[in-house]
């Protein structure tokens, strides 16, 4: 059956095709896509396969380890930046082994559309010994994931699949199977992983994995998914050697293809021969065999120079053109236009000047995003900086979510924001270091994340804090999807300490602002830990939600989502 | 702002059996314009037509009252990248005058511009209306209609994306009844009044272009 299916609900569909029992997740772009289709699928509601969000990345992990070990198939979706916070189930997972089949999808985001970063998560799989996929369409990526679920539990590993913005979110037809795999039966076999890490254990296990490397090297040089290197070059033998060769992977790959199919070719005519990568660790023997016929050799990777710098110590390095020598940028995504220009400039291609290109207009101005009209948000920012004024260098920590906007003008209101949650452990950091107003804001989804810890933090020392957790009832900065602490944050609040005097809940509208600028001053003045919580639904998906009433107005509430 | 020197690229059918077919549009507006369901409805047809398709999309950030845009691909012949190269888009198609103009550097030399003539200022240096009109006239191949006041006249607000689609029909080089085929199927799920309003937003763009 042909489908038109973004990356990401290519993933999905190649899980659940798969045998897939569970995905456990917590929303990032660009990976949020996954569980979103796993969760409007039909089979996957009938087979009551579990696709409710989790409360952040490390939950999720565990809980995916946990569905393992009673021999199911579980996947673990997040962004890049996700697999920081469940780094320590992540790089243990490959300690305890697996029992059913996982599948950690991480989604990177070169050139940051969407992220504070653009690590690459390539380097977390091989630190952590566990063998990486890296598809270069959508095709493939529907059809790893069957192949990185049987490879997981033929190895007892848990398989990385790396994606980035481009993979996720581009849509092509893809044929997929007319039948699901179905899901594998509970089975306490657990035999080859090991469950329990006391250092005796922890210490058999390393040695295994780490004396399975090498067999997961070999297998990547076999992989279905790898090209080439081809065509191997015909000068083989003779003594002679191609000027260049390419080693591409993921999107990269793409880019490769699209100049060497539709610019004029130089190399007297002979065709370049690309290495495709798409499974890791890194296949030393294709490497060597494209090195080996080379002159020089180029490497198109997306995100990071994970490849080249491998490369590099197997090679003499003034021979590997790439990202560290210039020939491709250093940082951000790759484009048709960059890979077609370095091909050109390596002699491989006919120089581009045949293209005519326009200028950028002078008269186009940044539009960049803003808070919505009707965000609670805006109330909550414009009430804290007609309180602010009345102080002199008053600090405020910002966090993670739509509300990091406040940082743009018109309100010009955050002073830092570095990871999820980090709002009160710096602005308790800052306080500690003599701060005063140290004012923290944080998203609802974000505070149970990752926040609530450092809020007991801050109660065990009475630190000299103000905490607003400004509650729209929604995940929204990745498009309203449910928020795991939604009615819950005041009895979280008392139940971490905060004094119940200094527990205010407001709702964030122009009308209000004399009682939330009386309560937010009180609070400051206050020297201890107080919590402010505007509350008020997203003006987004309560449009959404009006929406859906008045088109539908007869079908039956939708059966909660498994 | 209607343009003279209009160009039709041939349709599938007039390009006769055999040859090759490729379209890369550039869609875009402002984040919440509707310039995804443009992309489906196209993306629809062209599977309807068996031609390879590749549509990348912008999510997260951006969406927030940002600029947006998506780089949509179609052709007989496998596509290898997921973006457009700068110089070689076939079709711009805007919801919005000034986005048009940002994505001018990807635009082909006989590419054409289908944009919405009415500004969405939000943000406070918006450039003159009139500059922007006025740049864009000086292009050879644009279409540039007010489709907002169009949806308001006829009393379909919420197809003003599919007014600018059909207006874009021959740029793109896409059967009409392809599209009309494709609007069915996409909307089949919300009901025939929907339907019926986004077949009657292309026509009235169709007639426009
Ligand atoms: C570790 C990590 N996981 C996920 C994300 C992606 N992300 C950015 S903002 C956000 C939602 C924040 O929601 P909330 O705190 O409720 O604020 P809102 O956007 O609703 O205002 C998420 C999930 C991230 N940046 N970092």
């Amino acid at each position: 059956m042909k489908k038109l299916l973004l990356g990401d609900e290519a993933i999905a569909l190649g899980a659940i095709d798969a045998g897939l029992s569970g995905v456990y997740a917590y929303p990032g772009t660009p990976s949020t896509e996954i569980t979103e289709y796993i969760q409007g699928n039909s089979l996957a509601r009938e087979r009551g396969i579990h696709s409710r969000w989790c409360t952040n990345e490390k939950t999720a992990m565990e809980a995916a380890l946990g569905m393992s070990f009673m021999g199911k198939r579980a996947l673990v979706c997040m962004k890049h930046v996700g697999l920081n916070v469940c780094a320590d189930p992540f790089v243990n997972s490959a300690m305890t082994g697996v029992n059913g089949g996982v599948v950690v999808l991480v989604a990177d985001d070169p050139s940051m559309h969407s992220s504070q970063d653009e690590q690459d998560s390539r380097f977390y799989g091989k630190f952590a010994m566990i063998p990486t996929f890296e598809p270069s369409n959508q095709q493939e990526a529907y059809d790893m994931m069957e192949t990185a679920f049987d490879y997981s539990e033929q190895q007892c590993l848990p398989v990385l699949m790396r994606v980035t913005t481009r993979m996720a979110h581009s849509r092509a037809v893809v044929m997929v199977k007319d039948q699901a795999r179905p899901e594998n039966p509970v089975n306490y076999d657990s035999a080859a992983a090991n469950w329990v890490l006391l250092p005796a254990n922890a210490r058999k296990r390393n040695d295994k994995v780490t004396a399975q490397q090498a067999q997961l090297e070999e297998d990547a040089a076999l992989s279905k998914f790898n090209i080439g290197p081809s065509p191997i070059p015909s000068l083989v033998g003779k003594g002679e050697k191609c000027p260049l060769g390419i080693i591409a992977s993921g999107i990269a790959y793409n880019y490769v293809q699209e100049s060497l199919k539709t610019l004029t070719p130089q190399q007297d005519g002979r065709e370049v021969p690309v290495l495709k990568i798409s499974q890791y660790p890194l296949p030393k023997r294709l490497v060597r065999e494209l090195l080996n016929n080379c002159q020089k050799v180029m490497v198109a990777e997306e995100g990071q120079p994970f490849i080249e710098e491998q490369v590099r110590g197997v090679f003499e390095s003034q021979n590997i053109l790439g990202r560290l020598t210039g020939e491709l940028p250093r940082t951000g995504e790759l484009t048709p236009d960059c890979v077609a220009a370095a091909l050109c400039n390596a002699g491989v291609t006919a120089p581009l000047a045949t293209r005519d290109e326009q200028g950028v207009s002078p008269l186009v101005v940044a539009r960049p995003p803003q808070l919505c009209q009707g965000c609670g948000h805006r109330d909550v920012y414009t009430a804290l900086n007609e309180v602010l004024k009345e102080y002199q260098n008053p600090r405020v920590f910002g966090d993670i979510g739509c509300y990091t906007l406040g940082f743009l003008p018109p309100y010009r209101a955050i002073h830092s924001c570095v990871d999820m949650g980090a709002s009160i452990t710096m602005a308790k950091g800052a306080s500690d270091a003599g701060q005063w107003p140290a004012v923290a804001i944080i998203g609802d989804s974000t505070f149970t994340h990752s926040g609530m810890t450092g809020l007991l933090d801050a109660v065990n020392e009475n630190a000299n804090i103000t905490v607003i957790i400004s509650d729209n009832l929604t995940t929204a900065m990745t498009g309203g999807q449910d928020s795991a602490g939604t009615n819950k944050f005041e009895a979280i609040c008392l139940g971490l300490g905060v004094e119940p005097e200094h527990l205010h809940v407001v709702i964030p509208l122009p009308k209000n602002m004399p009682e939330i600028t009386r309560i937010i001053r009180q609070e400051i003045n206050y020297h201890g830990v107080s919590v402010i919580i505007p509350q008020r639904e997203c003006i987004q998906t309560f449009k959404r939600k009006a929406k859906a009433k008045k088109q539908t107005p007869l079908t039956p509430p939708c059966r909660e989502r498994i | 702002m209607n343009n003279s020197i209009f160009t039709p690229r041939p349709t599938r059918e007039g390009q006769g059996g055999g040859s090759s077919f490729k379209c890369d549009i550039i869609l875009c507006g402002v984040g919440g314009q509707g310039i995804l369901s443009i992309a489906t409805i196209i993306g629809e047809a062209a599977m309807n037509e068996n031609l390879y398709i590749k549509q990348a999309e912008v999510h997260g950030m951006s969406q927030r009252g940002g600029d947006v845009q998506s780089n949509l691909r179609i052709s007989s012949d496998p596509i290898d990248s997921d973006l457009i190269a700068r110089g070689s888009a076939d079709v711009i198609i805007s919801m919005e005058p000034m986005e048009a103009l940002r994505y001018l550097p990807y635009l082909g030399k006989d590419g054409w511009i289908v944009t919405s003539s009415a500004p969405f200022v939000n943000i406070p240096n918006y450039p003159d209306i009139q500059d922007i009109q006025a740049e864009l006239s000086r292009l050879p191949h644009v279409i540039a209609i007010d489709i907002e006041q169009i949806a308001k006249e006829n009393q379909i607000p919420r197809s003003a994306n599919v007014i600018l689609l059909g207006a874009a029909q021959k740029a793109l080089g896409l059967d009409y009844t392809t599209l009309e085929n494709a609007i069915r199927s996409v909307f089949a799920r919300k009901g025939e009044a929907v339907v019926e309003a986004n077949i009657k937003a292309l026509s009235l763009g169709k007639a426009a272009q």
